[in-house]
């Protein structure tokens, strides 16, 4: 990042920054990392930053909070290919690319109420990639497929 | 192919060949269906059958099935006095049935209930149906019909007539036929429409047409797959009489249609086909009801012998 673009949002001691999320979703990625309800927590937020790989985009900074690998995937769901950026001490000390995987386990629920998934209390909901754009995903168990509003709906 | 212990979840499961090396099988099953198989290929071997909601039909050809081929059947129909009214869970139940039988065959009303089955049991799962989800033997059995009644599935224009949107029936079969080289009209009110998600995956790979009017595509099909329009579906009981109304198959319409149309419908039916049909060279539903037998025979025998 630029020292120009940089300017636009404050610089965090401690923290993640999430970059290069698809123009329109930092607020989606607020609502699957449920940080809206979390008073202790400072979000930053840019919408529309130009960007020469995406044109624009969308950037969240999330201070005082280093994303665990589960949130990371939550991330990838609707995010695919967004940069994470781990901050201590306003130095960069991990970056990397969050991938979207061929498998989804653990991280959210099926949409279908009848599901199985959803009745027998043991079983983690597992989901396969069917496309990527338009982000469509299936259930392993009763193969409903779902896109993305119903998949942030259901991440648990 | 691989056979022995595969478990039959989802038509989706299943390549062309696959389904034509069923078809080839079951149509070798025919000839000992009423008579059962003289060798007897399954014997020793016990087949349970879990049915968690009740269906006469279904429980009876599997039942059939595996006594014909030689094997014995133990199980139940509905929940009363079994475990699972006390609340065992499914994975638990199925963990217990496994090591009692050498195939088990579910009908559960839980969307995914055999695919969950299939991981908790060693021996081969048969789904016979999960809530509104799938019921592989039912659109094996249907292309089974399809091809021994009108020949070759390819090249047939196949239309599905009346509850589009909960018939079960229609999505497994509609999806397994888009596997083929075939096109497919959907006829039902608006109300009964086929899913998007169902329809969206099928148009990659066959033409559809989707219509309300059953007199505007007759003419073109040679394969007329009928289904019941439930009532209950409607909260107003004239709504439903209205719609109900359109869709009775009437020997008027049938003389439209090709000479070799055939009329499906997986049963059991009320009103959409009256009695004077059953008479007329066209009707094939009962056929199709007792290819569930021969069907059934050929797809335990390549799960439990594997050939």
């Amino acid at each position: 990042m630029t020292e120009e673009k940089m300017l636009k949002v404050e610089k965090i001691r401690r923290g993640t920054v999430i970059d290069h999320i698809p123009v329109g979703r930092a607020f989606k990625v607020l609502k699957i990392l449920k940080i809206s309800s979390d008073p202790g927590v400072t979000v930053s937020i840019a919408i529309h930053v130009k960007s020469k790989k995406m044109g624009l985009k969308d950037v969240v900074k999330i201070e005082d909070r280093i994303l665990d690998s589960s949130e990371l995937n939550k991330i990838a769901l609707i995010a695919d290919g967004a940069t994470i950026t781990i901050v201590e001490d306003y130095g960069v000390i991990k970056k990397f690319v969050v991938k979207l995987p061929d498998i989804i386990t653990g991280i959210l629920k099926c949409s279908n109420l009848k599901c199985v998934s959803n009745m027998e209390g043991s079983i983690i909901p597992s989901f396969t990639l069917i496309s990527k754009e338009p982000l469509t995903i299936k259930c392993h168990y009763c193969e409903r497929e779902m896109e993305t509003e119903e998949i942030v709906e259901n991440i648990l | 192919m691989m056979w022995l212990n595969r478990d039959i979840v989802s038509i989706g499961d299943f390549s062309v060949d696959e389904i034509m090396e069923i078809i080839d099988k079951a149509n070798k099953m025919v000839q000992y269906a009423s008579s059962g198989h003289p060798e007897r290929p399954l014997s020793g071997k016990i087949v349970a059958t879990l049915f968690y909601e009740p269906s006469t039909r279904t429980r009876l050809s599997f039942e059939s099935a595996a006594m014909r081929m030689g094997a014995r059947v133990l199980g139940f129909g509905s929940l009363e006095g079994s475990s699972v009214a006390k609340g065992e869970t499914l994975s638990d139940t199925i963990r217990i049935v496994n090591s009692y039988s050498d195939a088990i065959v579910l009908r559960h009303p839980a969307e995914g209930a055999a695919r969950l089955a299939s991981e908790f049991a060693d021996v081969p799962v048969i789904n016979a149906g999960d809530g509104a989800g799938q019921h592989p033997t039912q659109a094996l059995l249907d292309i089974f019909t399809v091809w021994k009644e009108s020949g070759p599935v390819n090249g047939k224009s196949i239309g599905f007539v009346g509850d589009l949107k909960y018939g079960r029936t229609v999505h497994s079969l509609s999806k397994a036929l888009s596997m083929f080289d075939v096109s497919l009209y959907f006829i039902s009110p608006d109300e009964l429409k086929i899913p998007k998600h169902i329809k969206k995956d099928i148009e990659k790979r066959v033409p559809v047409r989707e219509t309300r009017n059953l007199e505007d595509v007759i003419e073109e099909l040679d394969v007329l797959y009928v289904t019941r329009i439930q009532k209950e579906r409607f909260p107003d009981i004239e709504e439903y009489k209205k719609v109900a109304g359109i869709y009775v198959i009437r020997p008027s319409l049938i003389s439209r249609g090709k000479k070799n149309l055939i009329i499906m419908h997986p049963l059991p039916r009320v009103d959409e086909i009256p009695p004077e049909i059953d008479h007329l060279p066209q009707a094939r539903y009962f056929k199709q009801a007792s290819y569930g037998v021969p069907v059934r025979m050929a797809i335990l025998d390549l799960i439990l012998r594997g050939e």
